[in-house]
């Protein structure tokens, strides 16, 4: 790992101030960065340590009855607040299917948000990586690609974005609470991460020094709560990031779909709403042949960038599952194993 | 550039100075503090050989910079039992047999009490197992490890009844 300055100031204006400087970095749980670090992937000059700043370890409703989620909330105290889960399920489901419990205790909110692709060529500092290094090319494209991205990929690069947690957020319309030089704004999540492009090494829309200070979620966010699941398909049931994953939730209303809201994991460099197959399913019946349709709209411009064709269907697949686990109703509890296809019944043995 | 910092580790306080930000809190255990119960297997936060508890809470000691715990209580393997009398974790994994090698034990019985004291897996193994997965075992003991975690989860409960009674 490379020496860096370390500093751990008391105000946002001061952390700001001291990120906005060439080669700085904030740190918060550092769960993602020092492994970056470690790995030489990450090398910045100085670290501003932002886990001690005042007010932003906070989950509180607003007055209007939206919801803000400070940014150094830890991932496990937001899935296991009681209040939080029973109003956004979908988004305590994802939570509790990333990492582990250790990691979960440790990561924030907003860090989350930050935390870079998996792409093991993104990693491996020998290989060529137009995301690390601009200019130097792709190995993943004709690498070991068969988990790269299937959606809004480009010639540059083809990795994916590795959240949970961002995929039941960008479908309930969160939105970013931003502050940087030039003040406060707020972007809504679904325009915060960029897609690749010609420039894979800008990945948000953020701007040296700026924090992500808070998350926000729309008080009509909480009106899905009783039809909202996010389901995930891993290489392995549990500590595994997403081959595909969905998050699906439905207002119904006498037998018929208000509202619907999708989005996709592991499928692209953002999470990615899936607002044609939402349009579609407004107005019909939740029934499987309209899941269908809706993901055969959700994947309609989906193209393999590799080996990975599979991934197409395999995403259609998991949005019917988890639009029919949805319309069947939010369970009472977080299921043992969160967002597993094969989650099976509680208390049951494995090998009984 | 020096960092001092303090931490409370094993109900102690140790007051430190680093010459480098880079390390980590596994490694101020280990090499600074000569606790060397807590293993490093990965460094990466992979396989959670290197879970303490930190203000209560396990997490991977080895993706924690030190200098970002200034002022935290630290638990770790060497401060769970009090004295000859082991902890009931600790017990339980003997009792199961929930190790071989164990190299993954100390990481493995620090998650167990911080998994038991979430209190989100109750007597539910799979629950159990789901809670667990941070930490790897090579030698594949997990069958035990699971037995060994209901089982102190259970006497846990029990006395914690028995002393609200």
């Amino acid at each position: 790992m490379k020496t860096f300055d370390y500093v751990r100031p008391t105000t946002i204006s001061d952390a700001i101030a001291a990120a906005a400087q060439p080669g700085a970095a904030y740190l918060a749980a550092g769960t993602n960065l020092l492994d970056l670090m470690k790995g030489g992937v990450s090398r910045p000059d100085r670290l501003v340590d932002v886990t001690r700043l005042p007010g932003l370890d906070r989950i509180e409703p607003l007055a209007d009855g939206d919801i803000r989620i400070g940014a150094m909330v830890r991932n496990a105290d937001l899935a296991h607040d009681a209040d939080f889960a029973r109003a956004f399920p979908a988004i305590a489901e994802a939570l509790l299917s990333g990492a582990s419990a250790q990691l979960r205790n440790a990561a924030t909110v907003g860090g989350n948000l930050l935390q870079r692709t998996r792409c093991a060529y993104f990693y491996d500092t020998a290989s060529a990586c137009n995301k690390r290094q601009p200019g130097a090319g792709c190995d993943a494209r004709d690498g070991e690609n068969r988990l790269h991205a299937v959606l809004g990929w480009s010639e540059a690069c083809i990795a994916t974005h590795p959240s949970d947690f961002c995929v039941p957020l960008v479908a309930l319309d969160a939105v970013v609470e931003i502050e940087g030089r030039s003040g406060r704004r707020e972007v809504a999540l679904e325009a915060f991460h960029r897609l690749p492009g010609d420039a894979p090494e800008r990945e948000s829309v953020l701007e040296p020094g700026d924090l992500i200070t808070a998350l926000r979620l729309p008080a009509e966010a909480r009106e899905f709560s009783a039809h909202a699941r996010y389901l995930k398909v891993r290489e392995r049931t549990s500590y595994a990031f997403a081959v595909a994953s969905a998050a699906a939730a439905l207002r119904i209303e006498q037998g018929v779909i208000r509202d619907a809201r999708l989005a996709l994991g592991g499928v692209a460099a953002k999470p990615w709403r899936a607002r044609a197959a939402e349009q579609y399913l407004a107005g019909r019946k939740p029934d499987a042949v309209s899941f269908f349709h809706a993901a055969e709209a959700a994947l309609a411009d989906a193209k393999p960038s590799g080996n990975n064709g599979f991934k197409i269907e395999l995403a259609r697949r998991i949005i019917v599952r988890a639009l029919i686990l949805a319309a069947a109703g939010t369970p009472q509890r977080v299921p043992a194993l969160p967002g597993s296809p094969f989650s099976s019944v509680s208390g049951v043995l494995h090998d009984a | 550039m020096n960092f001092s910092i303090s931490l409370t580790v094993n109900g102690a306080r140790r007051d430190i100075e680093l010459e480098d930000p880079r390390v980590t809190l596994l490694d101020l255990l280990r090499e600074r503090l000569h606790l060397t119960g807590t293993k490093k297997g990965c460094d990466r936060g992979q396989c959670g050989a290197c879970t303490v508890l930190v203000n209560g809470r396990r997490i991977n000691s080895c993706m924690a910079l030190a200098v970002s715990h200034d002022g935290t209580e630290v638990l770790t393997i060497e401060g769970v039992a009090h004295g000859d009398q082991l902890h009931p974790v600790q017990a339980a994994f003997i009792a199961h047999d929930g190790l071989q090698c164990g190299f993954c034990t100390p990481g493995q019985i620090m998650s167990a009490i911080g998994l038991i004291d979430e209190g989100q897996a109750g007597n539910d193994p799979e629950r159990v197992r789901e809670g667990m997965s941070g930490n790897l075992c090579r030698c594949g003991a997990y069958a035990g490890i699971t037995d060994a975690v209901l089982e102190a989860q259970n006497n846990l409960a029990q006395s914690d009844q028995r002393r609200s009674a």
